[in-house]
C-alpha cells in the first residue's frame, strides 16, 4: 500500500482491445430515438409509416412510469413516462423508437415519425417557474416546486439585527452536462432459450438499474441481467435511470431480438442530465472579529422536467441545505432550499453534485467579508474554520478529523502570498491584472446508509458488500458490487487485498459490473467505492487471513499469533519455517480431511462494510491573469493541498485531482448549457459547449496531507469529488482579486470572454474597447 | 432506406488489405469499427472536435469521423490496433502507463495516434509545440497532465 503501482486495468486500453459498449454490438438491430423539438406541449399524433419498426408510449402502455421517491412531506413525487405520453416536457424528450439494420437506416427511419405538437408556453428559468403565473410543467403538481425544504436554529434575526457587519448578495450558477467523452448506451438482448435479457448498458450502478428495469417492466428480477463494460467516462451522469434503457430492454423483450442504442453528442448534451443550474440569495452576518455568525440563505435548483431516479431531484437543494456550512463553524443559519421544475432537461448529481456551488457560495462570502474588513483572505478563513474534532455542523453533520486549518496555511506558503501581493502591485503598475483565490472545502465522502436514509430516500444505498475466494492455486477473486469506470478501483483494490493476504496484487482478480457475478450493491459515485468497497474488502481479506493463518498454525504446530503472513508466505515469526500461501490454498482444498474440526474446507469469505461516512478536506489556490479587453482569464497556477486520509495508489490519487480540478476550471471558466426563450436547447455541440483542452489548463501542482480518522476501517477517504468541488470557488475568488480595484462582484459562473466583458462595461474604470 | 446502393471498397488498415462492401455516406470511423472488425477507434462527438477517432492516413493524424470510407482507397491507414510490436507495446503506449496518461481509456487510443504522427514528422518538439499539438484532443477524465508527461517521455524514448 501507499505505493504507485502502474494499473491492471491500463494494457488493453492501450492497444485497442478495450471494449465499451458501442464495441459489442455486432448482429444487433439498431434503436433511434424520436425525441420532441418542442419544449412544452400536448402530443396530439405520432405518426409512423407503415413499413417502419416503431413504437410509442402506447405500446409501452404496460411499462410503468419512473416514479422517484423521497418519503417527505417537502417533495412531491412527480412521474415520468418512458417515451412521452400525452405531453412533452422538454426539447429531446424521446417520444417514440424505430428500430432498424444500421444505424443510419435507423437515422433516416426516425426522419419519417412526425410528432404533431400543440405547443405550451414553455418555462425554462427557474425563478421565472415560480412566479405564479408561470406554465406548470406537472399539471398534476399544480406549481413547479417539486422540493421546498427549509431549516432554521432560530435566533436568526436576533443575530443579524446585532452583527456588525452584513454581507449579502446573490449568486448564479449556470447549467452544466457532465460530458463523458463516451456518450450512454446499451444493448438489450433477448435470450430465447432462458427467456432472460442481458442489458449491456454503460452506467454506474448495475444492480440498482437490474431492480428499476424489474420494477417498471414487471419481471422477476432473476430474468435481467446487467453487465457493464468499459465505461468511458461517466462523472455521475450514468448513474441515474436512462429512460431509454428501460425501452431499449422493453423492446429486445418484445422483438425477442439484440437492440442497441448508441446515444450520439448531440442526444448527449440534449437529453442526457445537466446539473448545477442554482440561484442562490445570500446573506451572512459577521462580528467585529470577522467571525461568521450566521448564514441566511435561499437556494433555487432548476431540476428540469423530472425527477432522476434513484436519488430523485431532491439531491442537489437537499444536500445543499445540508451541507451549506462546508468548513466553516457558525450555529445559526437559515435555509430554505427548493427544486423547481422547468421545461428543459432533468437534473442529475454530476461530480460533487451541489458542493461545487455551495462551496462558491461560501467562498465568495468570505473574500467578501475579508475586503470589507480589509483582511487577507487566508486571515478570515483561519478565523472561522472548524477545528476541534469530531465537530458537529449546526445541521448534525459529524465531521472526522480533519487538516482545515493546516491546508490554508500550507496552500498560502506554497503560492507565497506575501511574494505574490508584490508580484500583483508591479503587474498592476503595467497595467496588467493578476489575481489570487483561495477555496477551502469539507468532501463528504463514503455515505453509508444511514446518511441517505438521513434524506429519506425510498431507495437507500450505502452499503458495500465484497465476496472472496482464493483458489487453489493461491489467487485471489473478490467479487464486488461497486461499478468502477476509470478510477483504478481494480489495481487500488488489488493492492489492499494483497497487502492483507500477503500475496502480490498481481495474484489478485477484481470482479465487478456484472449482475450475474456479482453480490448486490450500490455501484461507483460519491467519491464511495474506496472507502466502502476497500472496507468491505478489507474485512473480507481479514476473514481469509485469519483462515490462512489459522491453517499454517496447526500445519507447523505454531501458536496463530506467531503467524506471519508476507511476500507469499506464511512463516513462523523469528524462522525460516512456513508454507507458501499457495500450499495452503491448495491444502484447505485437495486436502480438507487436516483441517481442525469444524473448520469449512476453501478458502471463502464474505463481508460488507457500511460507514457513517467521512470527511476530506482540501484548500485550491489559483493565481490568474484577467486581460481586461478580451476578458479571457488565464490560470496561471494552481496549488492544491488535500487531505483524503490514507493513500493506497498515490498516482491514482493525483489523477483523480487532475481530472477533477480540469473539470471545475471547466465550470468555472468555460463549459455552459444553454437554452432560448422557447426552451430550444442552443448547446449541441462540442462547438458550443466548450469543455477545455490542454491549453486551457495549468499545470497542477498537489500537496497531500494525510490525517488518518478512525471513520473508515482502512484510513482512507474518498477524493473523487473534491478537485472539482474547490475549483470554481477558487477561481472565482481569483478573478475577483484581480479584478477587485475595478469593484466587479464575481457572483455568476462561468466567466466567459462576454459575461466578463458586460460586467467590466458596467463599471467605471473598466476599460472594455467596443 | 435501408438498401441504398452500397459500394466495394479497399482500404489498407496497419499493413492488412480489406476489402468492405459500405454505403458512400459510411463514414471512415464507422467502416474501421463496424466493417473491419477495428473497435480501438472510439467516437466521442462524430463532428470533428473530441479526436477520439484520430487515426493515422498516410502518416498524417486525422478525425476519421469527418472521412469517407470511400476517400481513403490507396491511403496507407493506421489504427491504435497496428502500433504495438506484437507484445511490445509502443514506447507511447508504454510511457501513457506508466505515466498514469489514461482513467477510463477512451480518448486514448485518438492521444496515442495523435502524437504518433506527430512525433514521427517531428522527433524534438519543445514544451510549448508539444501542448499546441495535444490540444486539438478531448480528454474528459486526466486533466492532460500525465499525457503531457507521457508524451514528453516518448518523445525522449522514440529519439532514443
Ligand atoms: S469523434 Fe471524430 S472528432 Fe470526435
Ligand atoms: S481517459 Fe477518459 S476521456 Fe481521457
Amino acid at each position: 500500500m501507499g505505493r504507485s503501482l502502474a494499473r491492471f486495468e491500463d494494457p488493453p486500453l492501450l492497444t485497442g482491445d478495450g471494449r465499451f459498449v458501442a464495441d459489442l454490438n455486432q448482429g444487433a438491430r439498431f434503436l433511434r430515438f424520436v425525441r420532441s423539438p418542442i419544449a412544452h406541449g400536448r402530443i396530439r399524433s405520432v405518426e409512423i409509416p407503415d413499413h417502419l419498426t416503431a413504437f410509442t408510449a402506447e405500446d409501452l402502455h404496460e411499462v410503468s412510469p419512473i416514479r422517484p421517491l423521497l418519503h417527505r412531506e417537502d417533495y412531491l413525487p412527480i412521474e415520468q413516462p418512458v417515451l412521452a405520453s400525452q405531453k412533452v416536457r422538454y426539447v429531446g424528450e424521446p417520444v417514440a423508437v424505430v428500430v432498424a439494420d444500421s444505424p443510419e437506416a435507423a437515422e433516416d427511419a426516425a426522419e419519417q415519425v412526425y410528432v404533431d405538437i400543440q405547443p405550451d408556453r414553455p418555462v425554462v428559468n427557474a425563478l421565472s417557474a415560480l412566479e405564479t403565473n408561470a406554465p406548470v410543467v406537472h399539471d398534476l403538481v399544480g406549481h413547479n416546486v417539486v422540493v421546498d425544504a427549509c431549516f432554521e436554529t432560530g435566533q436568526v434575526a436576533e443575530v443579524f439585527s446585532s452583527a456588525d457587519e452584513i454581507v449579502q448578495f446573490d449568486l448564479r450558477s449556470q447549467r452544466q452536462n457532465a460530458l463523458p467523452l463516451e456518450a450512454r448506451g446499451s444493448i438489450a438482448s433477448y435470450d430465447r432459450r432462458t427467456g432472460r435479457i442481458t442489458l449491456i448498458a454503460s452506467v454506474q450502478s448495475p444492480h440498482v438499474v437490474r431492480t428499476i428495469l424489474a420494477d417498471l417492466l414487471d419481471l422477476p428480477e432473476s430474468d435481467l441481467r446487467v453487465v457493464v463494460p468499459d465505461v468511458g467516462g461517466a462523472f455521475g451522469q450514468k448513474f441515474c435511470l436512462a429512460p431509454e434503457d428501460v425501452v431499449a430492454t422493453w423492446v429486445a423483450g418484445r422483438l425477442r431480438a439484440t437492440v442497441s442504442w448508441i446515444e450520439d453528442r448531440r442526444e448527449n448534451l440534449m437529453s442526457s442530465f445537466h446539473s448545477r443550474d442554482h440561484h442562490y440569495r445570500i446573506r451572512g452576518a459577521f462580528s467585529s472579529e470577522a467571525r461568521l455568525l450566521a448564514v441566511d440563505a435561499d437556494l433555487v435548483c432548476n431540476i428540469g422536467a423530472y425527477s432522476c431516479y434513484p436519488v430523485t431531484c431532491g439531491v442537489e437543494p437537499l444536500m445543499a441545505l445540508a451541507e451549506f456550512p462546508g468548513p466553516y463553524d457558525f450555529r445559526t443559519y437559515r435555509v430554505r432550499s427548493r427544486g423547481v421544475t422547468t421545461n428543459t432537461c432533468p437534473m442529475a448529481p454530476y461530480r460533487g453534485v451541489s458542493r461545487p456551488v455551495i462551496t462558491l457560495a461560501m467562498e465568495r462570502l468570505m473574500d467578501k467579508a475579508a475586503a470589507r474588513f480589509g483582511m487577507e483572505s487566508v486571515e478570515i478563513r483561519r478565523r472561522n474554520l472548524i477545528a476541534d474534532f469530531p465537530y458537529t455542523s449546526v445541521t448534525g453533520l459529524v465531521y472526522d478529523e480533519g487538516s482545515y486549518l493546516e491546508s490554508v496555511n500550507l496552500a498560502a506558503e506554497k503560492i507565497d502570498l506575501d511574494d505574490f501581493r508584490r508580484r500583483q502591485q508591479a503587474a498592476l503598475d503595467q497595467g496588467r491584472r493578476l489575481g489570487v483565490g483561495f477555496s477551502v472545502f469539507s468532501e463528504r465522502t463514503g455515505y453509508g446508509t444511514s446518511a441517505f436514509a438521513a434524506r429519506s430516500m425510498d431507495v437507500t444505498p450505502g452499503f458495500e458488500t465484497v465476496d472472496m475466494t482464493m483458489d487453489p492455486s493461491g489467487n485471489v477473486e473478490a467479487r464486488l458490487g461497486a461499478s468502477p469506470h476509470g478510477q483504478g478501483l481494480e489495481t487500488t483494490l488489488a493492492q489492499l487485498i494483497g497487502d492483507r493476504l500477503g500475496v502480490d496484487p498481481s495474484r489478485v482478480r477484481i470482479v465487478h459490473s456484472d449482475t450475474d457475478r456479482t453480490p448486490y450493491g450500490w455501484g461507483t459515485f460519491a467519491s464511495r467505492s474506496l472507502v466502502i468497497a476497500g472496507g468491505a474488502a478489507r474485512l473480507a481479506s481479514d476473514f481469509l487471513r485469519d483462515k490462512l493463518v489459522a491453517i499454517a498454525a496447526a500445519e507447523l504446530e505454531a501458536a496463530p499469533e506467531d503467524i506471519v503472513v508476507r511476500d507469499g508466505r506464511a512463516t513462523v515469526v523469528g524462522t525460516d519455517t512456513g508454507l507458501e500461501v499457495a500450499e495452503i490454498a491448495r491444502l484447505s482444498y485437495h486436502s480438507s480431511h487436516r483441517l481442525s474440526a469444524g473448520m469449512d474446507p476453501g478458502l471463502t469469505s464474505t463481508a460488507t462494510y457500511n460507514p457513517a461516512g467521512t470527511f476530506s478536506n482540501a484548500c485550491h489556490a489559483a493565481i490568474v491573469e484577467v486581460d481586461e479587453e478580451t476578458g479571457a482569464v488565464r490560470v496561471e497556477r494552481f496549488v492544491v493541498v488535500e487531505d483524503a486520509g490514507r493513500l493506497i495508489n498515490p498516482m491514482i490519487v493525483d489523477g483523480q485531482l487532475h481530472g477533477g480540478i480540469t473539470q471545475g476550471i471547466a465550470g468555472a471558466l468555460y463549459e455552459e448549457i444553454r437554452y432560448d426563450e422557447e426552451g430550444n436547447i442552443l448547446t449541441t455541440s462540442l462547438m458550443d459547449f466548450l469543455p477545455p483542452t490542454m491549453a486551457e489548463i495549468p499545470n497542477i501542482e498537489i500537496h497531500h496531507l494525510e490525517t488518518i480518522s478512525d471513520a473508515t476501517i482502512t484510513g482512507a477517504k474518498g477524493l473523487g469529488e473534491g478537485g472539482t468541488i474547490g475549483a470554481p470557488a477558487a477561481i472565482a475568488n481569483a478573478v475577483a482579486d484581480a479584478l477587485r480595484p475595478l469593484e466587479v462582484e464575481i457572483d455568476e459562473l462561468p466567466i466567459t470572454p462576454a459575461r466578463l466583458r458586460r460586467l467590466l462595461k458596467s463599471v467605471e474604470g473598466g476599460k472594455v474597447i467596443g | 432506406m435501408s438498401n441504398r446502393t452500397e459500394v466495394e471498397v479497399r482500404l489498407n488498415v496497419n499493413g492488412r488489405d480489406y476489402r468492405v462492401r459500405v454505403e458512400p455516406r459510411r463514414t471512415l470511423a464507422d467502416t474501421l469499427r463496424d466493417n473491419c472488425g477495428l473497435t480501438g477507434t472510439h467516437l466521442g462527438c462524430e463532428h470533428g472536435v473530441c479526436g477520439a477517432c484520430t487515426i493515422l492516413a498516410d502518416g498524417e493524424p486525422v478525425r476519421a469521423c469527418l472521412m469517407f470510407a470511400v476517400q481513403c482507397e490507396g491511403m496507407e491507414l493506421r489504427t491504435v490496433e497496428g502500433l504495438a510490436d506484437g507484445d511490445r507495446l509502443h514506447p507511447l503506449q508504454q510511457a501513457f502507463w506508466e505515466n498514469h496518461g489514461l482513467q477510463c481509456g477512451f480518448c486514448t487510443p485518438g492521444f496515442l495516434m495523435l502524437a504518433t504522427g506527430y512525433l514521427e514528422q517531428r522527433p524534438e518538439p519543445d514544451e510549448e509545440e508539444l501542448k499546441e499539438m495535444l490540444s486539438s484532443n478531448l480528454c474528459r477524465c486526466t486533466g492532460y497532465q500525465n499525457i503531457l508527461k507521457a508524451v514528453k517521455q516518448a518523445a525522449a524514448e522514440m529519439r532514443g
